[in-house]
């Protein structure tokens, strides 16, 4: 290992049942340095630092750590902590009902001569902490009195008070708002000065241009390599990230359908928002238009169609839906209105696999009826033949159970629930994500086909390519706000790409 | 002087021992003439609950980690049968008894507690079985009622009067009464010493707070879980059987049916002294107080003498529901600060 490293990960490779989730992935870390970590979903950051801190036993490759003389394997999250490797999550992992100082010395409370806790030692330590980490905390206050970012500060104080070497912050910022974010920026950067080396993952582009020393770049499992934040500027590091080599991507023309320019609005937002989630943003859409929203996950492409859907009650703003002002305080009053929306986890909120395929299928069409009206048998089976045939749902029968069914035609069975339901208006957050290619294309049709009945919808999706072909304008979206809109002649893969990286593209 | 923080935690123990005082104070004024002023009334609900004191103390630690032993009750009935069919059948000497009952405990906990802490089953279904196996256990030994009255030893504790020096009165008659308590209040209140001690000051007690807290954060932490659980567990039958002892010395008998439904007034007084069925809030001196209340509704019913006793009851559940309420609001109000 090289002299001033302080941490370093090589060719760890690693396969989990049917998938290589790593393949030769590594990663260096500087001493005192702030590295962050990048990649899409799927890219294998958090299989990374899982292999790092012992959640994980890859297969292949070794770790070095300053101060250990051969290769180090972690057995689990305690023995990385005591090798000096700690994690603080996205979730803060502390005990609400206790003190903040007892969080921060839980296990390793300073006992006096009776081996009980020694209280004022304990808590004059932990005040220490906090003056270091300039934070004006009550330390024998409950954790649960503090903010979420507090709480994570506390997580930080409580990781490097444990002779940190490497600090593992795993998407610290996703839950936090601007100002939060600037304090705990304000600490790493004290941190830095203190010499401890942090491993940064998130998917915020500003936030590691603001923070970050290095760059980090993992895609499908494999390295793409390690940059100086000089050296990367924002086109370019989206381009590593999405695996686009910049210089020569090939434009591919829309291949959407042009819609009718006097077209009636369907939907028409303005200011909605949800705090922490998507700020107040604008947003028209057609009646029988695709708009496509895009951005890097996690940039509130989720977040603004559930805004709209009142899946998050929507804070701020109004929205009119053809024409009219509405309130939707729950997914049922978006529903009454002809909205339907596919969620991007199909598994958590979509599909309910121990169901057959025809109750999945009219499932919301007899919640939009209301419970005690119950679709007759007769009737049920005439719809779910329907739109097993509209849709080519491949399955050996209307009854057999969802889970036994493909990813992708599970897929196509919340696609035909929301049809069934016959919306003016869908939302498709992630349609075609883990289906196969001839699938993929199926769906893609019916989407223009579905625009081309004078149905509107929000085609969300990370494949730009996918987005190109069947939208007609694109939102684009960054670090949860939504920052433009791409139509016409800039709707390539370059345009949509400068877009998303934002700032001048120069870096 | 250090400033106490009033904080949601130790409002609920405030309120627990406010209506402790409101409602002796009513009993005072409207039963004052039937005695109810007297010390020694005081003292009789410490005697008469002395067990059940030893019981929540355990039952509190089990609850701080969001777990609940619903085996106490039979195991009291059991230790009492032991202690009978020992005495008097057997003709075994008490203290061997006693010491052989709190082996007994220390085993009987330490299996409840592998089971719910290593092989992860609901400590429900766990100590349920725990029951029915200490309440089986009692009939095989004797389906009779057997008096305890051959062993000196154990007639001369049960007889012992602890007097205060303090706090004499004359009874209606104009005798010099002076208020005692027994050997068993003794024992209760060292219990609660102890568990008191525990919960504050030593690493496992605040363990235990961790994991009824945040189980998952409290292994991230690097806490052992499942040994902190396992801890409680046969904390929970060892104080049960020190109280199924105290709680002997007083009825001087076994049978089948003694205790019956004794968990749940255990579960009740530390829910009245507010503690969280979800774990990682609560205090065994709010469950002492929630004893007492309990205590107090009885003698209170009692002190009436039109009421059947059936009315006491009514009272714990009526007060149940206003500390769950009351539990639930704090919760709410305290998810809408964070908000």
């Amino acid at each position: 290992m090289e002299k001033n490293l302080v941490l370093e990960m090589k060719n760890i490779s690693m396969t989990f049942p049917g998938v290589k989730a790593l393949d030769k992935a590594g990663l260096t870390l500087k001493k005192g340095e702030i590295k962050a970590l990048m990649g899409e979903n799927g890219a294998g950051k958090s299989t990374l630092i899982k292999c790092l801190t012992g959640v994980n036993k890859f297969e292949e490759g070794e770790i070095y750590l300053e101060g250990h003389s051969g290769a180090i394997r972690n057995k689990d999250t305690m023995d990385a902590q005591h090798k000096g490797i700690s994690t603080v999550y996205q979730e803060v992992n502390l005990c609400p009902n206790l003190s903040v100082a007892e969080n921060i010395y839980i296990g390793r409370a300073p006992l006096t001569k009776l081996r009980t806790i020694d209280r004022r030692k304990m808590n004059k330590n932990a005040r220490l902490l906090m003056d270091e980490l300039e934070l004006d905390i009550d330390v024998t206050r409950n954790l649960e009195n503090y903010s979420l970012a507090m709480q994570q500060m506390i997580a930080i104080a409580r990781a490097i008070d444990m002779d940190c070497k490497a600090l593992i912050l795993d998407e610290p910022t996703s839950s936090l708002d601007d100002k939060e974010v600037e304090k705990l920026f304000n600490v790493m950067r004290s941190l830095k000065k203190k010499g401890v080396s942090i491993i940064f993952v998130t998917h915020f582009l500003e936030q590691v241009y603001e923070v970050c020393d290095s760059i980090t770049v993992l895609r499908n499992g494999k390295l793409v390599g390690e940059y100086s934040v000089e050296e990367m500027p924002r086109v370019k590091l989206v381009a590593a990230m999405m695996g686009k080599d910049f210089d020569d991507l090939a434009s591919i023309k829309p291949e959407g359908s042009t819609v009718n320019e006097d077209a009636e609005l369907f939907i028409d937002a303005k200011g909605l928002s949800h705090a922490g989630k998507i700020k107040p943003f604008d947003l028209e859409i057609k009646k029988g238009e695709v708009v496509g929203l895009t951005g890097l996950l996690g940039s509130g492409r989720s977040e603004l169609a559930r805004t709209i859907y009142g899946a998050d009650k929507a804070q701020t703003g109004t929205l009119k839906v053809g024409g009219k002002e509405v309130h939707i305080h729950e997914p049922i009053d978006a529903m009454n209105l002809g909205m339907g929306l596919l969620p991007d986890d199909r598994k958590a909120e979509g599909i309910i696999g121990d169901l057959s395929v025809r109750e999945n299928i009219i499932l919301a069409m007899q919640a939009k009826q209301g419970i005690f009206k119950r679709i007759p048998k007769q009737k049920q089976i005439e719809i779910a033949d329907k739109y097993i045939d509209m849709v080519q749902i491949k399955t050996a029968d209307r009854e057999t159970l969802v889970k036994q069914l493909s990813g992708g035609n599970q897929q196509k069975v919340i696609l035909a629930r929301w049809l069934a339901t016959n919306p003016d208006f869908l939302i498709l957050d992630e349609p075609t994500r883990g289906i196969d290619i001839g699938t993929k294309t199926e769906i893609q049709k019916m989407v223009v086909q579905l625009a081309s009945e004078g149905k509107s919808v929000i085609f969300i999706s990370s494949e730009i390519e996918e987005m190109l072909r069947t939208c007609n304008r694109m939102a684009v979206l960054r670090d949860g706000a939504k920052v433009g809109e791409i139509s016409g002649e800039n709707m390539t893969q370059e345009g949509v790409m400068n877009a998303i990286a934002g700032g001048d593209s120069n870096g | 002087m250090k400033k106490i923080k009033i904080n949601n935690n130790n409002v609920l123990l405030l309120i627990t021992i406010g209506l402790f005082v409101v409602m002796y104070a009513a009993g005072c004024i409207v039963y004052g003439h039937k005695g109810f002023t007297n010390l020694q009334t005081f003292l009789n609900i410490l005697i008469n609950n002395a067990g059940l004191i030893c019981i929540t103390c355990g039952m509190t630690c089990v609850m701080l980690t969001g777990g609940i032993d619903i085996s106490v009750g039979s195991l009291v009935a059991l230790d009492c049968m032991i202690m009978a069919v020992g005495v008097e059948k057997l003709g075994i000497s008490s203290p061997v008894l006693m010491i052989g009952i709190l082996i007994f405990g220390l085993v009987f906990g330490i299996v409840q507690g592998f089971c719910i802490a290593y092989l992860e089953i609901q400590p429900f279904i766990v100590t349920m079985a725990g029951m029915f196996f200490a309440r089986g256990m009692t009939a095989v030994l004797s389906t009779q009622q057997i008096s305890i009255v051959s062993d000196a030893l154990f007639t001369k504790l049960a007889g012992l009067k602890i007097n205060l020096p303090f706090g004499a009165y004359e009874n209606s008659k104009g005798i010099l009464q002076i208020p005692y308590v027994r050997i068993t209040v003794v024992v209760a209140l060292i219990c609660v010493a102890v568990t008191f001690f525990i919960l504050y000051a030593t690493r496992f007690g605040r363990s235990v707070y961790a994991v009824g807290g945040n189980q998952q954060s409290a292994a991230l932490m690097g806490l052992n879980v499942k040994l902190t659980k396992l801890k409680t567990y046969v904390l929970a039958s060892l104080f049960t059987s020190i109280g199924g002892i105290c709680f002997c010395l007083n009825t001087m008998s076994g049978t089948t049916s003694q205790a019956t439904g004794m968990e749940m007034d255990a579960i009740s007084s530390a829910v009245i002294g507010g503690t969280l069925l979800t774990g990682g809030v609560g205090n065994v001196i709010g469950s002492f107080f929630g004893v007492l209340i309990n205590g107090t509704i009885s003698t209170l019913v009692k002190s009436n003498g039109k009421l059947i006793s059936s009315w006491s009851n009514i009272v714990t559940a009526i007060l149940l529901c206003f500390f769950i309420v009351l539990q639930a609001v704090f919760a709410k109000l305290k998810e809408r600060k964070n908000k």
